[in-house]
């Protein structure tokens, strides 16, 4: 994985200090909440409902177990001893002191992290496949492009002040396990007839409160240009933004006001200019990033059996266990949903487990996942019964992947300033309800996602059954979408009726899932049924 | 009844104007009736408070309850964490943010 030189070690450390003379400055009464609220959102740092909240970025969702070592020391020293996994591959605290949190970041800083650019008006931290360099079915490792995009983008003065905030993600796989179409800008590493490597290119979506899925504005970019085309992308937003209407300043907005075609030609307008510019990456520069995430040391001559005796063991293997490019090898997924837990929270102690993990048996490397999970990408077949017994032994050995109760759910309106309503009961009653390991399996895959409010933080618009909390005259309602999709047949999910209290979207979801059991034939998934018999049997199910 | 809240500026903890200061507790919170937007600006300058606002509430026995969910999860802590709640030896706490 990358390390930082002397030049990222010295901009960080300068911008930690920039901070805490900003926060005395705040205490002391020199600025006030107005000047200094766009200075701590630059750094991450929020106001919630309980205390400030930072967000820590974790660049494209890859980290190793000094840095999670870290992570749990920095639970335990200035928070409550836990910390949250985001639908944005980032970390956030709940309880953050303002007065602790300039020592917090130079904390961080000493493991080469920060939380630069996860909030504001910026370039938020770039996502990506988090089977990134192992998994199977990818045509190379996308984190290099990930990387020298963060490098080149980070500071820069024109993406500084952009009209609203920017995602990225970047992915090499036909599979698409980033959500590539929700993003404003997303990124497939694809191959041409001639055997060259490009992107796809897709721009304009977005989820929130006016969602829309990206439209492909080109079928293959040399990937020299990547960068040139990205400012062209980006200028012609800057130049057109609506910076008068925060709810029109998305990028999303421009594309679908503007329209597909005459988007695509602005920006291969400026893409013609961004070329005689020569700011593009250098073969060398490319390299030198891509030396970073060169395969580790796999072993060869391993054998690609697992013992399955242990039954238990074999269900978990089944589900949390996903192919390797290295023979011998296997990608394991990590839940962070046990039923009736937290979705995406964690014990200071279940991350020193992990990190011991992630030393032990997984090349020191370490992902989070979008759908707010952990992965141990590089394990060898051989060690993956004692990872299982690390992980039982931690409380941390679910076997829900893509399950019913694998939920994504925003911190909701138990932590968060922004939302109508409480996300995380609703996912615990739901994993709760539908808590018998046999039944989750019959229903197969189905992916639940809640939200809070519009902005749509848990990917509501995504969801193959989708939850979206609001506020009914000071009283929680919930409004229960299904057909979505963030994979490679990405849909957005569409509102069945009128909404539920909390018990009734918890029946709601049970009405729509055995409606499913009924009607579904062999090897459909819920979102195959869903596509073929439409929503009225579901709407009859749900309301009678 | 008017009740004037914020969160603490250093620490971020929610804190509620008792009429002489600020406490933690919404149990503590005075009435600051017509007045509000007046302490309000007063202790906004005084740098304790930070982003603070009035939100009705209603008297009980067992001290003012905000009108709104919202602030009641506020006075509280988050639902799904009893335990890092203000009353987390009480397990009907929960109720009265409901």
């Amino acid at each position: 994985m990358y390390e930082y030189d002397r030049y990222d070690q010295a901009m960080v450390d300068a911008r930690v200090e920039d901070f805490r003379d900003q926060t005395r400055r705040r205490i002391a009464g020199e600025l006030t909440e107005d000047q200094f609220k766009p200075l701590r959102l630059k750094n991450g740092l929020y106001l919630q409902l309980h205390a400030y909240m930072l967000r820590v970025a974790i660049p494209y969702g890859t980290f190793n177990s000094r840095q999670m070592r870290k992570l749990a020391d920095i639970a335990r020293k200035y928070d409550r001893g836990y910390g949250h996994f985001t639908t944005r591959q980032n970390i956030q605290y709940n309880w953050i002191k303002l007065e602790e949190a300039p020592d917090l970041l130079a904390e961080l800083a000493t493991v080469e992290m920060h939380a630069i650019q996860t909030s504001g008006e910026s370039i938020r931290n770039i996502s990506a496949d988090q089977y990134a360099g192992a998994a199977a079915d990818e045509i190379c490792d996308p984190r290099p492009w990930a990387e020298l995009l963060r490098q080149a983008t980070t500071f820069h003065p024109e993406f500084s002040y952009l009209p609203r905030k920017f995602k990225i993600a970047v992915i090499s796989s036909k599979e698409d396990r980033a959500a590539l179409r929700w993003h404003d800008c997303a990124l497939r590493i694809v191959r041409n007839e001639a055997g060259e490597e490009g992107f796809e290119v897709y721009a304009g979506g977005g989820m929130g409160r006016t969602p829309f899925i990206a439209y492909k504005i080109r079928d293959f970019l040399p990937s020299g240009q990547i960068f040139s085309y990205l400012q062209a992308i980006l200028r012609v937003w800057n130049m057109h933004a609506r910076r008068d209407n925060i709810h029109k300043q998305r990028m999303k907005i421009l594309v679908h006001d503007l329209g597909e075609e005459e988007f695509r030609r602005q920006v291969e307008e400026q893409f013609e200019h961004f070329l005689t510019l020569g700011t593009d990456f250098p073969q060398a520069e490319y390299d030198r990033i891509a030396a970073f995430f060169a395969p580790p040391p796999f072993e060869t001559g391993l054998s690609d059996d697992i013992d399955l005796s242990d039954p238990d063991f074999a269900l978990w293997v089944d589900r949390q266990v996903i192919a390797h490019k290295a023979p011998g090898y296997a990608i394991a997924n990590i839940s962070l949903k046990p039923v009736g837990g937290i979705p995406g929270d964690i014990s200071a102690e279940q991350m020193e487990r992990v990190a011991d993990l992630a030393e032990r048996y997984s090349f020191d490397e370490i992902r989070a996942t979008h759908a707010q999970n952990l992965v141990l990408p590089h394990v060898r077949k051989a060690d993956l019964y004692a990872v299982w017994q690390a992980l039982d032994a931690a409380g941390l050995a679910d076997a829900n992947l893509d399950l019913v109760t694998d939920i994504i759910a925003c911190p909701g309106l138990d932590y968060c300033s922004l939302a109508n309503a409480r996300s995380i009961p609703i996912a615990q009653k739901i994993a709760q309800r539908f808590a018998d390991a046999e039944r989750q399996r019959d229903i197969g895959e189905l992916k639940i996602k809640i939200s809070g409010c519009i902005n749509a933080c848990g990917h509501h618009h995504a969801g193959q059954i989708g939850i979206l909390g609001v506020d009914r005259k000071g009283t929680e309602n919930y409004q229960l979408l299904l057909g979505g999709s963030g994979a490679e047949d990405t849909s957005q999910a569409k509102i069945t009726g009128p909404g539920f209290d909390e018990e009734g979207i918890v029946d709601a979801v049970e009405r729509t899932i055995e409606r499913y059991r009924e009607l579904r034939t062999d090897g459909e998934r819920f979102l195959d049924t869903y596509r073929r018999v439409g929503m009225d049997p579901f709407k009859e199910a749900i309301y009678g | 009844m008017r009740l004037l809240t914020g969160n603490d500026l250093k620490s971020g903890a929610v804190i509620w104007w008792t009429g002489r200061d600020w406490s933690l507790h919404v149990e503590d919170a005075a009435d600051v009736g017509e007045a509000g937007e007046a302490i309000l600006q007063a202790e906004e300058g005084a740098r304790r408070v930070n982003t603070p606002y009035i939100i009705d509430g209603t008297p009980t026995p067992g001290g003012p309850r905000p009108a709104h969910i919202k602030d009641r999860i506020r006075a509280l802590g988050p639902t799904v964490r009893p335990d890092l709640t203000l009353k987390p030896a009480d397990p009907a706490a929960g109720d009265w943010v409901i």
